[in-house]
This record gives structure tokens, C-alpha cells and sequence, in this order.
């Protein structure tokens, strides 16, 4: 089963800047105990480009979909049996991260 | 078999075996919507059956294998046109059935699933009722005041997260049980408090069912782990609040305050059961949780013969330190209740009205001013009090109450 794991900061009230050593300490960790697939830190939402091609022609708009106070600023993807094991990590991941963390299901 | 004897049967069997069916059917199927459909095909068809075939032997082990069959039914019809080899795995469940103390392990898994953090409490509480207690999405409405469709569209949604999520079907390992109880607690208590209090002006002032498979469940819970403080101490609480069910209440279903109960019919065995847990949890010496502090109010309570001879300062220390655990207003509320009994109602009414701008909406707020400025002879302000409690006030023999009290005034 594998989960989504975002990453999500605040513009407002944002998370400390020293957290890479720890993150990439839990990703190690991770790694040996079989849980990590995929995980990529995102450049700020301002660097977004939204493309709409529904129509005659393809729109180009600067910027996220959605401008919000919290925006995704990285993810992982987690091989996990369930959401217990995914929920459990998730805990650890957002002391590590300094951040808020959502767990969501692949389908 | 009479036809009442078969009523009271289908009855019984789905009160001793409806989580039962529900959770084997979870367990070999993974998915508590076919689990819950087929469980409730299954009664449907006894109700059709029975009356005619008589009640078999073993009614749980009849009504989970019928409950197999129509899950297997919906899966094929489901899968009609794909994959074959899916269908093939599929076989009847010849097994005999479970024992019956896999019953109760049966309802554990299910009470920790249903009762799982990712889900909303409100959510919790409903998925608890319908698939651990087997009460129908109806009834759930009716006992919560939710419109039925509101209901019926949280569980399905829970449902489907727990699918789709894969929310395990387990009792939590042994290491993070201490950490998911508070959450089964929390549901539990609700559970029991909607059963005493019960709110709607068509339901009953008490409803019985739902305070007693509250208390089932916890005794559960305390099978499970009979050394945690806060699972005693709700239990205990339960249990010494239950024991004073049937004097709460007039023959016209007006609500009577414990200090007007007629102490003498209050259930002597619960009352002694509840004082038992209460002492070991003393006994114990560990910081006690809120439910062990809430159980030992309880517990003063109902070791006085009459409200005169109550330990209004032991209450009222015992409030002091559930403040200190709790600093919810509705607890400053009631330690003000007992405060009235210690420091007169003066103080206790200077303590209330600290309170109005967090409790003005709060029925149980207007009503303890209402009785506190009564006993002060200030009629107005308490007839003004009661209206405001009468008009906010959700359970038909509060209501009751506090209306023949208003009149009462001078």
C-alpha cells in the first residue's frame, strides 16, 4: 500500500530552516527498513505554472492552482502495510520536518 | 416457538451476535460495507426464516454463515464481468464457528477500528453505534438529533476511508494501546452520557440501551486492560451513575435531583461494584485521570445516606483537582454545585457568573443560577433564569423539572 505523504508549510508561521540534516538522517532510516519509495522537497510555490488545456487552446497562468497561507513543500511516497505503520511515521516525520504533515492513500 | 418467542430470539441474537457477524465478515473480507450489508441481509432473512424453520441451534454460527453467502452474492454480482480468477478464490466458509470468546475479540477489533484517530470523534460515535452496537442509522439520528441522511453519509464516507486508507482491522499491539484507549474512551463516554441525558422531545428522558451497551463495551475495554486507571475509572463512573437510572426519573417522567432521590432504590450491586473500582484505583497510588476523579465525585455520592450527611469538601477537592486536569468551564460549573453546599450559594452564584460568557448557550448554566438565586429569594432573577433554561434545555424530563420549579416561585 503506498501513501502520499505531504509536506506542508505555513508563509505565515513557517517551519526552521536546520531541519535537513535530521530529514535526511530519517530518510536513511527509511530506506533500511523498506518504507521509502520517493521523497522531493518543492521550490516555493511562486516557481508554479498552471496549465489549462480544456479549451480551444492552452492557457498558461503564473503561479500555484490555489494561492493559500499553507502550500505544499514537499512530498514523500511511503510503501507501508497500513495506515497505522504510515500514521506512526508521519508523527516522527513532522518533528523532523518542523512541519505539518497529511497521509493520504494511492488508490 | 411462539411467534414472540421467535421475536425475542432474532431480538437476542442480534444483541449478542450482530458485532460478531460484522467482524468475521470484516476479517475475511477486508471491507466493513460488505460486512455491515451482509450482516443486515442476514437478520433480514432470520426474521423471514425463523418464524417458520424455528430458531437454530446456533443462531451467531447461522447468521454468519447466511451473512458469508450474500457478501460472496454481491462480490460475484459485482464482479460479474471482471477477472474470473478473482471469483474463484471465493469459496463458501464451511467453517465451524468461532468460539464464543472470539466474540468479544471479535467486537474489540471492531470497537478499535471504528474508534480510529483519523477518523472525526462525531464520526466515531456513529461508526461505533452502527457497526458494535448494530443500532440502525435511524436510531443513531434520532439519539444524536442528526438528520438521518447526515448520518448515513458519515458512515459511508468513514467506511470508505477505512477502505481506502486501510485502517487496519486489529486491537492495537500492546505498546500503542495506551495511546488509542483515550480515543475509545472518549466515544464510550459519549455513548453512555447521550443514553442518560437523552436528548429529542419524542425520545425517552433515559435510554437505557444505549447507556448499557456503553457499558458493555467498557467492560470490554477493561477485560482488555485490566490495569489502566482511566478504563476503571470510566467504568466505575458508568456504573455509579447508571445505579441511580431509575430514581433519576418520576413516574411522569419528570427529572428528580439527587438531592429528592429516593436513595433506597438505587441499584445496590452496581453502586457496590463501582465503589470496589474506585478503591483499587485509591489503592493504586498512581495520579488519578479524569474519568478515576469523575468516578470518585461518584463514588461520595453514593456512599451518603441522604445529601445532608454528602462530603461536600471532599467533592469539592476533587473538583479542585479535576480543574486542574480539566479547566473546561462546564467543570467550574459544577464545582460551583458543590461549592453551594459548602460556602452557601452566594459564592457558589459570584463562581457561575464568572462563567456567563463561555456557558450562556449551556441550559445547565441558566439552570444552577436559576436554584442558586431561588435559594438566595430572588425570585425574579431565578424565574428569568428559568426561562432561559427551559428554552435551551433538550431532554423532555429536565424540562419537566425545571418548568414545575419556575411555577413553584414565589
Amino acid at each position: 500500500m503506498q501513501y502520499l505523504i505531504s509536506v506542508i508549510d505555513d508563509k505565515s508561521n513557517p517551519g526552521s530552516t536546520d531541519r535537513q540534516p535530521a530529514i535526511s538522517v530519517f530518510n536513511e532510516r527509511l530506506i533500511a527498513e523498506g518504507y521509502w519509495v520517493f521523497a522531493g522537497g518543492l521550490a516555493d510555490t511562486d516557481a508554479a505554472t498552471v496549465i489549462d488545456n480544456r479549451g480551444e487552446q492552452a492557457v498558461l497562468s503564473d503561479g500555484p492552482f490555489v494561492e493559500s497561507k499553507e502550500y505544499l513543500a514537499g512530498i514523500w511516497v511511503w510503501e507501508a502495510p497500513d495506515l497505522d505503520v504510515a500514521l506512526k511515521l508521519a508523527t516522527e516525520a513532522s518533528k523532523v520536518c518542523d512541519r505539518k504533515i497529511e497521509v493520504r492513500p494511492f488508490l | 416457538m411462539s411467534v414472540v418467542d421467535v421475536r425475542e430470539a432474532i431480538t437476542q441474537a442480534h444483541h449478542e451476535e450482530w458485532a460478531r457477524v460484522v467482524g468475521a465478515l470484516t476479517r475475511r473480507f477486508g471491507d466493513l460495507d460488505i460486512a455491515e450489508e451482509a450482516a443486515a441481509e442476514a437478520f433480514a432473512t432470520a426474521v423471514q426464516r425463523w418464524p417458520a424453520d424455528g430458531v437454530p441451534p446456533n443462531p451467531g454460527g447461522w447468521l454468519t454463515t447466511t451473512a458469508n453467502r450474500k457478501a460472496i452474492d454481491r462480490i460475484r454480482r459485482e464482479n460479474k464481468r471482471d477477472d474470473k480468477q478473482k471469483e474463484a478464490q471465493l469459496v463458501y466458509d464451511n467453517d465451524p464457528p468461532e468460539p464464543l470468546d472470539a466474540i468479544d475479540d471479535e467486537r474489540l477489533r471492531l470497537i478499535f477500528t471504528c474508534c480510529h484517530p483519523a477518523l472525526a470523534m462525531e464520526t466515531r460515535v456513529a461508526l461505533t453505534l452502527r457497526m458494535v452496537a448494530g443500532l440502525t442509522v435511524p436510531e443513531i439520528a434520532r439519539a444524536f438529533l442528526v438528520l438521518e441522511t447526515a448520518i448515513g453519509q458519515r458512515i459511508t464516507r468513514a467506511k470508505a476511508k477505512i477502505k481506502a486508507a486501510r485502517i487496519p482491522y486489529r486491537v492495537p499491539s500492546a505498546e500503542e494501546l495506551p495511546a488509542r484507549v483515550s480515543g475509545v474512551l472518549a466515544v464510550l463516554f459519549l455513548v453512555f452520557n447521550e443514553g442518560y441525558l437523552a436528548t429529542g422531545p419524542e425520545t425517552d428522558p433515559v435510554r437505557h440501551d444505549l447507556t448499557a451497551e456503553a457499558i458493555r463495551l467498557t467492560r470490554l475495554i477493561r477485560a482488555l486492560m485490566p490495569q489502566d486507571g482511566e478504563v476503571a475509572g470510566l467504568l466505575a463512573l458508568m456504573l455509579l451513575t447508571e445505579a441511580r437510572r431509575t430514581a433519576r426519573i418520576s413516574a411522569s417522567g419528570e427529572l428528580v435531583t439527587l438531592e429528592e432521590q429516593d436513595r433506597g432504590t438505587w441499584d445496590a450491586t452496581l453502586i457496590a461494584e463501582g465503589h470496589r473500582l474506585v478503591r483499587e484505583r485509591l489503592v493504586a497510588r498512581v495520579a488519578p485521570g479524569r474519568y478515576q476523579i469523575l468516578a470518585a465525585i461518584n463514588a461520595v455520592h453514593t456512599s451518603a445516606r441522604d445529601i445532608r450527611a454528602t462530603d461536600w469538601s471532599q467533592v469539592v477537592a476533587l473538583y479542585d483537582q479535576l480543574v486542574h486536569l480539566d479547566p473546561s468551564p462546564i467543570i467550574a460549573l459544577n464545582r460551583a454545585i458543590a461549592v453551594a453546599e459548602l460556602d452557601g450559594p452566594e459564592v457558589a452564584l459570584a463562581a457561575v457568573d464568572r462563567l456567563e460568557h463561555k456557558l450562556a448557550g449551556y441550559h445547565a448554566y441558566h439552570a444552577t443560577r436559576a436554584d442558586l438565586l431561588r435559594r438566595l429569594g430572588r425570585s425574579q432573577n431565578s424565574r428569568a433564569a428559568y426561562d432561559k433554561a427551559i428554552e435551551l434545555a433538550g431532554n423532555t424530563a429536565e424540562t419537566a423539572y425545571l418548568t414545575r420549579r419556575r411555577d413553584q416561585l414565589g
